[in-house]
């Protein structure tokens, strides 16, 4: 366990993000233009999608189904459970619970990439086609929680004589097309189709960009990832010690039922690993934007500081280890 | 020269309103308007886009009662669960049959 929580932490996407909480802890002005953010997110979700479709055109659909079941039972169990837990135990608004609970029903498709580059390095690459299941898992998470929060809010107001000035809900029609039209789910479903299309000959003359470049441009990423968390750090006594509890414990009860389904489903070591990480991780690029339009009464404090500041770093130095240690027992 | 005397109407708002903003200047009936990113802070202090962009800032041009319309609509839907503030100058232009 120790050696791979060494292999973890010395790896450079780990330090680089340590970097940028480090830049932040001592007030540097650096930082990365807004920019050189956008267009390294569009190189790594196309990145991920073309390389998902490639391997994917090896695949079976026998091969798949089983751990694309059980990645949509993880959409609908995750918000769910995360929900219970905010409103039951946290005492939080039905709003802030729905909103923290879109985020971590969703996907964090970097957090995925670090699993998937640790699982690599330890000598247990997860199977081809686990993009395809990480699109899979982004999408009904966020829509779970959200029409969670959207019917109790609506069985709230009826019960309490509406007002007559409540701003009627956003049709979920529109929200649905926001999400499935946002920039990581057309990059990834497209890149994927695109990589399906045109298979291993087709590859070959973009790899150099696609895949030899995609450690390094990483690297710079989770150095802004870094800069974004330190900056929210000042947040987390706003958040409590609930939250900051909940940060940390719900990812390993999400880690631990995802690398459960995934052995249940057949998947390998390392796949059970990415799978479970997916499960545990909390999304903060199609999660925020989703619930700040549909939940805008939810506090965006708790669900960044929540999902960025608190289970993203957990999971990139420690959470991702113990995923696989838990799915190396339930795989044997 | 001769100008015509019309409203400028200035909308900042956090930047996830863009899209639905353009098309409530366009359902108020304004012929144009241009954005630029912006950035600030106020009442609501930080911005879900912190990660994806900060503020927006819409304006448009149009007559008194387009800027009016324009004004009941961010009133009725925005105001009071997202930052977003507005306010109407009066501006002089030229070619005035451009606006309304």
């Amino acid at each position: 366990m120790l050696d791979v929580l060494r292999i973890n932490l010395c790896s450079p996407l780990t330090l680089s993000f340590a970097l940028g909480v480090f830049a932040r802890l001592v007030r540097s002005e650096l930082a990365l233009p807004r920019d050189l953010y956008t267009g390294l997110s569009i190189y790594l979700l196309f990145a991920l999608g073309l390389k998902g479709g490639v391997e994917l055109s090896h695949s079976s659909l026998a091969e798949i189904s089983g751990p694309a079941f059980v990645t949509v039972l993880l959409g609908v169990l995750t918000p769910v459970s995360a929900y219970l837990v905010l409103r039951r135990l946290g005492k939080f608004s039905v709003s802030d619970s729905a909103g923290i609970a879109a985020h971590y029903g969703s996907v964090s498709a970097v957090t995925f990439i670090a699993a998937q580059q640790f699982v690599t390095s330890v000598g247990a690459p997860a199977e081809g086609f686990m993009p395809t299941l990480l699109t899979l898992l982004e999408i009904p998470g966020i829509q779970v929680a959200l029409a969670i929060g959207a019917f109790q809010l609506a069985a709230d107001s009826k019960s309490s004589e509406a007002d007559e000035n409540a701003v009627p809900p956003r049709p979920f029609k529109e929200i649905l097309h926001e999400l499935l039209t946002s920039r990581s789910m057309l990059l990834l479903v497209g890149g994927l189709v695109i990589g399906v299309a045109v298979g291993e000959a087709g590859w070959k003359p973009v790899q150099p960009v696609f895949e030899g470049l995609f450690k390094g441009l990483l690297t710079i990423f989770l150095l802004e990832m870094g800069l974004a968390a330190g900056s929210r750090l000042g947040d987390l006594k706003k958040a409590g010690i609930f939250l900051l509890a909940f940060g940390i414990l719900m990812p390993i009860v999400h880690g631990t039922l995802g690398a459960w389904l995934g052995s249940m489903a057949g998947m390998s070591i390392g796949g059970c690993t990415v799978l479970a990480t997916m499960a545990a991780s909390a999304s903060y690029i199609a999660a925020p934007p989703a619930v700040r339009m549909t939940l805008p009464e939810a506090n965006p404090t708790y669900y960044l500081t929540a999902a960025l500041a608190i289970t993203f770093p957990f999971n990139l130095v420690a959470g991702i280890p113990i995923y696989f240690e838990i799915s190396k027992r339930l795989c044997h | 020269m001769k100008t015509v005397q019309l409203c400028l109407v200035t909308v900042i708002a956090e930047s996830i309103l863009k899209e639905r903003l353009i098309q409530d200047v366009r359902d108020a009936g304004a012929r144009g308007f241009t954005i630029t990113d912006a950035d600030g802070e106020g009442s609501r202090q930080r911005r879900v886009g912190a990660i994806l962009g900060a503020n927006v800032r819409l304006e448009t041009i149009v007559s008194k009662e387009v800027a009016e319309h324009l004004l009941g609509i961010l009133s009725a839907e925005y105001f009071e669960r997202f930052a977003v503030i507005a306010y109407l100058s009066d501006v002089s232009v030229i070619r005035g049959e451009k606006y309304v």
